[in-house]
């Protein structure tokens, strides 16, 4: 049994627009979720869902207009710049670029200390867990002296995951961590989340847009669309025998690797296409 | 889309990062202008003790003195006041107008753009209409009609000058910053609690620091040239020695003896000109030289190309030995496609399978003989229905683009022009390769979007690239391919930058109109799905070689090659869930110890 | 796109406003001196006073700016403090002289830039490379030494041209054209300098987008794409050039004026500004912020009108 992590109840988000009088556009409208310690949740969209603009606010980058945010109790929704600082050392981040998600002036080792020197860590103290950290993601120790440039996407993830690790969080929020990587690059970061989930108990909300992804990953899964969760539940169940019609649709036009398992699902794809065509039509809808 | 695959570009494989400053020392330009810098400032430096005479002492018996008159070693002036001393005292009144020109701008510059850049959009409103202001007072006018003010002093005036200058600078920053701010390693920063002070510093000011000292050097020669343009109309006090001064009094007295005119022109020129010229040297070596022009030709075919060869039966297209390179910064070759062998029959799709760097687009692309112009084929054939397409000129290979041979490329928004309508471009395309008038092309256009899937082709018609979304784009894209009813169709990765949803009904699209025009088509993808979905052959390409190729439902059964099982293997499979439950931290910490 | 262009109108005049208030209140500093200067040698502490009073000069600077303004809107300009001649017409007629030498330098400029710009842009080599010796050697050599050079070999040397002196056009085309040569001749180099460069780093920079990749598979010959495609949408960063350019030529134009002894803008506001004849400043100063606000205006409706997105904004 798993303590409630992190709570979102009836979170909503809106962008003032551009222009002269600019309209209020909502992207989010009232979406609720919640992770224990420990869990991964993932969550996954198309874009423009919003899914990423939730990962936002929970780390702060966007301020919410309506809902509530509480992290282990404390409710965080409008914390202030003060409060955000201290939060650091619970929730942290893994973006999807890994080549302009790291200052690309800055050494591997002063990106990973950064963090440390912020929450009070001396010179000496923040070089030796730089080396644990990278000792943790896989990375060589000399990689301390590298800058970005010099390595390659993967292990700029790495490189960026460790960045995350270094104070020790309760969560991280993984904003499509394996996106931009090569098919074997991304096997080896996905294992290397996992194994770090097992042995350090921290939790994630994975997003992505890649059900694959998602449910290698997940404990439970939760669906985005246009600004609403429209499903939730354990991965195995919402990854393969899906309830909403729109997490049907996701599933079945997503390509299997097998001519012809893909022939078949491609087949129930355009039966379910023009199941709800009829629908419209029999609705009245034009 | 695998980002891995922009950062590959051949032609400019990593090259070794100097640091600016031993850039610099390497670039003769930057050498001797910063070299003459450095005279003319020691020598203004040590005026004081050098200078012969007082630069206004006027000796009567003096006037017009010729160069190498005792104690006159440059010659007199009108006045009878020695050349050479008002020379290195007008060394001294050009440093200091550029030294105040230049920092004022940009102390007021930097301030401002880090602050209108950094914080929020009022701040910025704010600060944008003070420099629109600034920016709409007309400057030397101003600086004239400002005399009474400032009574002619040069170093009030070059203040004002400052002033007026430095909204470029601002702009400049603030673009600088308003970029850096948008940064996920910025977002990083601010999630790991760093303060606001803190990322400007360390994060943002970095960024900046290169524009501002290539700034400074051209201020600093605007301003000195502005001042020497002033002193020259006469504004100013007569005391004050300066170039512009000299020139003018020079001027006049051109022909009674022309060595007055040059040497103040002389000291002006080299003055402006090394600023001016380090400042570019300056750029180059901390922005990076920038890109040189990239003819749009036909490449260059190295070696010698193929005779016809062996085609199997109804062979559409044949690729034999293709060998792509290019060179490397000492010169060498290197080699991106090492000697590629596929073909393609009418009707079939072969899919051209790889990870970044495999060199499938670059293959794609040298069938369409549009790969940079950097590109060198070393070897190899390139046929369509029997004919040879490399080596073939220009136009040649025009007449086949659009027509015969078509293309789709991967991101659809920045394969569109932004500034012609969706309807300008396609009909555009529709008229180079087939002689029809505008209405026929346009109602030809307007059919054609139907087709592919657009609700309200009329409206499309009419839009721009940034009124419709990806997946529309994508649509006109393939439209636009398609018009010609070509026999051939290269698909680069057409579905990896549109959600999975678009994805499956762009590769119902690409089927049907397969179907349809018994086009065949090459597909160049890293996704393993598509591939399976709509690819009747394929070729698995690593590090610029073909290692596997043969139809699909064998390659998907039964990988021969190592390569090509790391790769299936590495796929995440329909069947693989999470089956250990969360771990708390407290459980997890007490693992570790 | 109409309301955008009033908005900039709005915007700029607006901007006119600040920029006559700030020069005045800065000017009203001196105006004693002013009165003095008038009254030259027949000053006297008491005749000066008399005179500022007079002239409305001990009023507190507010009023004095207000009462000028609400002379303008009615179309008044006021008359020199020295010579009693109307502002206005005088000021216009300048205007017209320097604007047809700007212009007609800007035109060429224009013109020549671009030939360059792409030329270089697309052939690269020898091409390329003169055309940056070029910017170069504009950049490198001040203008007031080319004028010089040119004025010492062409007019006085070669007699081709007149050192000095203006013809209006309506009066003698012929004369006018040869009377602006060499000045024009100066004001062109120094615009090409930059002008080349810039509309060659646009070019080059188009010319390697996805786009223009895209338009050659479709078959679309080479030329339409260079000047069709990839020109139009380089024009919109060289136009914020441009209009730089522009402001600069005026700026070089006032030197211009003083060496080729033409009877323009420049030479005007030098000399009223050297008595510290208020009226003349402040007309000039109106006229010469109106002109920029104008120039603005327009590369912001060009750009408009040649950048689709920017019509949003």
């Amino acid at each position: 049994m798993s303590t409630s992590l992190l709570d979102v109840t009836d979170l909503r988000v809106a962008f003032t627009g551009r222009g002269f009088r600019p309209k209020a556009i909502e992207v989010l409208h009232g979406v609720s979720l919640s992770i224990g310690e420990g869990e991964t949740l993932g969550v996954v969209g198309e874009s423009g869902s919003g899914k990423t603009t939730i990962g936002r606010a929970v780390l702060g980058l966007v301020k919410p207009s309506g809902g509530r945010i509480t992290f282990r109790g404390a409710d965080i929704t409008h914390a202030s710049p003060k409060d955000r600082r201290t939060l650091s050392k619970d929730i942290q981040v893994v973006f999807q670029d890994p080549y302009t998600s790291l200052n690309p002036s800055l050494t591997v080792g002063d990106t990973l200390s950064e963090p440390l020197v912020v929450q009070g860590a001396t010179a000496g103290e923040a070089r030796s867990r730089v080396q644990m950290l990278l000792d943790q993601v896989g990375l060589p120790r000399d990689a301390a002296e590298r800058l970005p440039r010099e390595f390659s996407g993967g292990q700029r993830q790495r490189v960026a995951i460790a960045r995350a690790l270094a104070p020790e969080p309760k969560l991280i929020v993984c904003d499509e961590p394996v996106s931009a990587l090569d098919l074997s690059t991304q096997a080896r970061v996905m294992d290397l989340l996992i194994d770090i989930q097992r042995r350090t108990g921290v939790a994630y909300l994975f997003v992505s847009h890649d059900l694959a992804v998602v449910r290698h990953i997940s404990h439970r899964v939760s669906v985005v669309y246009k600004g609403d969760i429209v499903e939730t539940g354990p991965a195995a169940l919402v990854t393969s025998t899906p309830e909403h019609p729109y997490t049907q649709k996701l599933l079945l036009a997503a390509p299997i690797a097998d001519p012809v398992e893909q022939e078949k699902r491609r087949a129930e794809r355009h039966r379910l296409a023009e199941l709800h065509r009829e629908q419209h039509v029999q609705a009245g809808v034009a | 889309m695998s980002i891995e695959e922009l950062s590959v570009d051949p032609g400019l494989a990593a090259p070794p990062r100097k640091s600016p400053l031993r850039k610099l020392s390497r670039d003769p330009q930057a050498v001797i202008t910063s070299g003459l810098l450095l005279v003319l400032i020691v020598l203004g430096l040590l005026t004081p003790w050098i200078a012969p005479h007082d630069p206004n002492e006027a000796q009567l018996n003096a006037i017009n003195a010729v160069p190498g008159t005792p104690g006159y070693p440059l010659g007199a002036d009108q006045n009878g006041s020695d050349i050479a001393s008002r020379l290195l005292h007008s060394i001294n009144t050009s440093m200091i107008a550029g030294l105040i020109g230049a920092s004022v701008a940009l102390v007021i510059g930097v301030t401002f753009g880090l602050i209108g850049g950094y914080f929020g959009r009022r701040l910025r409103s704010a600060t944008e209409w003070v420099f629109s202001l600034i920016m709409t007072f007309p400057g030397l006018l101003l600086l004239i009609v400002l005399m009474p003010v400032t009574k002619g002093d040069y170093r009030m005036t070059m203040l004002i000058f400052g002033v007026l200058l430095s909204p470029g600078i601002y702009r400049i920053v603030r673009n600088l910053v308003i970029g850096v701010k948008n940064e996920l390693y910025v977002d990083a920063a601010r999630v790991s609690g760093l303060s606001n002070l803190r990322i400007l510093g360390r994060h943002v000011l970095f960024v900046v620091r290169g524009p501002i000292i290539i700034a400074a050097a051209f201020l600093a020669g605007s301003a000195i040239s502005l001042q020497s343009g002033l002193a020259f109309l006469g504004v100013g006090s007569n005391l004050v020695p300066s170039f512009g001064a000299m020139i003018a009094d020079g001027f006049t007295n051109l022909y009674v003896d022309p060595t007055q005119f040059i040497w103040p022109s002389v000291l002006l020129g080299t003055l402006t000109s090394s600023l001016v010229l380090l400042g570019n040297s300056l750029r180059d070596a901390l922005e990076g030289v920038k890109l040189k022009p990239s003819k749009t030709a036909a490449s260059k075919v190295a070696g010698s190309v193929k005779g016809p060869g062996e085609d199997g039966p109804a062979d559409l297209l044949s690729v034999e030995d293709l060998v792509i390179a290019y060179p490397t910064p000492s010169g060498r070759l290197k080699e991106v496609v090492k000697s590629v062998t596929l073909n393609l029959r009418a009707g079939e799709t072969l899919g051209l399978v790889g990870e970044s760097g495999s060199g499938k687009t670059q293959t794609a692309f040298s069938i369409l003989g549009v790969l940079p112009s950097e590109a060198v084929i070393v070897r190899g054939s390139i046929r369509l229905e029997g004919r040879e397409l490399l080596g073939l000129r220009e136009q040649d290979l025009r007449a086949l683009r659009g027509r015969e041979i078509s293309y789709i490329p991967q991101e659809p928004m920045s394969n569109l022009d932004p500034s012609y309508t969706i309807g300008a471009q396609l009909v555009e395309g529709i008229r180079a390769s087939a002689r029809m008038s505008s209405a026929d092309a346009k109602a030809r256009v307007l059919a054609l979007l139907a087709r592919v899937g657009i609700q309200n082709p009329q409206r499309t018609f009419d839009s721009y690239p940034h009124q419709i979304s990806g997946g529309m784009a994508q649509r006109v894209l393939i439209a636009g391919a398609v018009a010609s009813r070509p026999k051939l169709l290269i698909a680069d990765e057409p579905t990896t930058a549109l959600d999975v949803t678009v994805q499956a009904e762009i590769l119902d699209l690409i089927r049907d109109l397969q179907a349809e025009l018994n086009m065949a088509v090459l597909l160049v993808t890293h996704n393993f799905g598509v591939v399976a979905d709509i690819c009747d052959r394929i070729a698995v390409m690593q590090d610029g070689q073909v290692v596997e190729s043969g139809t699909a439902l064998e390659l998907f059964r039964e990988p021969k090659h190592p390569y090509t099982q790391m790769l299936l293997g590495s796929i995440l499979d329909e069947h693989t869930v999470r089956t250990d439950p969360p771990v708390p931290v407290a459980a997890a910490i007490g693992e570790k110890n | 796109m109409i309301i955008y262009a009033l908005r900039r109108l709005g915007a700029g005049i607006v901007l006119a406003l600040l920029v006559t208030m700030i020069t005045f209140f800065l000017l009203s500093g001196s105006l004693e001196s002013v009165a003095r200067e008038r009254l030259g040698s027949a000053a006297t502490p008491e005749s000066v006073k008399a005179l500022m009073t007079k002239l409305g000069f001990n009023r507190p600077a507010i009023v004095q700016y207000l009462d000028w303004l609400g002379s303008v809107l009615t179309g008044n300009f006021g008359t020199s403090l020295f010579t009693s001649q109307p502002v206005a017409p005088a000021v216009a007629s300048r205007l017209g002289v320097t604007l047809s030498l700007v212009v007609t330098a800007l035109i060429i400029t224009v013109i020549i830039s671009v030939a360059l710009g792409v030329w270089a842009a697309t052939r690269g080599g020898v091409a390329d490379k003169v055309s940056q010796a070029l910017s170069l050697v504009g950049h490198v050599v001040p203008g007031l030494l080319i004028a010089i050079v040119l004025v010492a070999v062409l007019a006085v040397n070669m007699k081709l041209l007149p050192a000095t002196g203006f013809t209006p056009f309506a009066q003698n085309p012929g004369k006018w054209a040869a009377s602006i040569t060499i000045p024009v001749i100066v004001l062109v180099i120094g615009g090409v300098a930059s002008m080349a460069a810039q509309v060659r780093g646009s070019m080059i920079d188009e010319l390697r987008k996805d786009y223009v990749r895209t338009l050659r598979t479709r078959g679309i010959p080479t030329r339409s794409i260079v000047l069709r495609h990839a020109l139009r949408n380089a024009a919109s960063p060289a136009l914020t050039v441009l209009s730089l350019e522009f402001i600069q030529m005026l700026g070089g134009a006032l030197i211009i004026e003083n060496v080729f002894a033409l009877p323009g803008y420049g030479q005007y506001a030098f000399n009223a500004s050297l008595q510290g004849d208020i009226p003349i400043i402040m007309g000039i100063t109106l006229f010469g912020v109106m002109l920029v606000v104008t120039v603005n205006l327009i590369t912001d409706v060009a750009n408009g009108w040649l950048n689709p997105k920017a019509r949003i904004n």
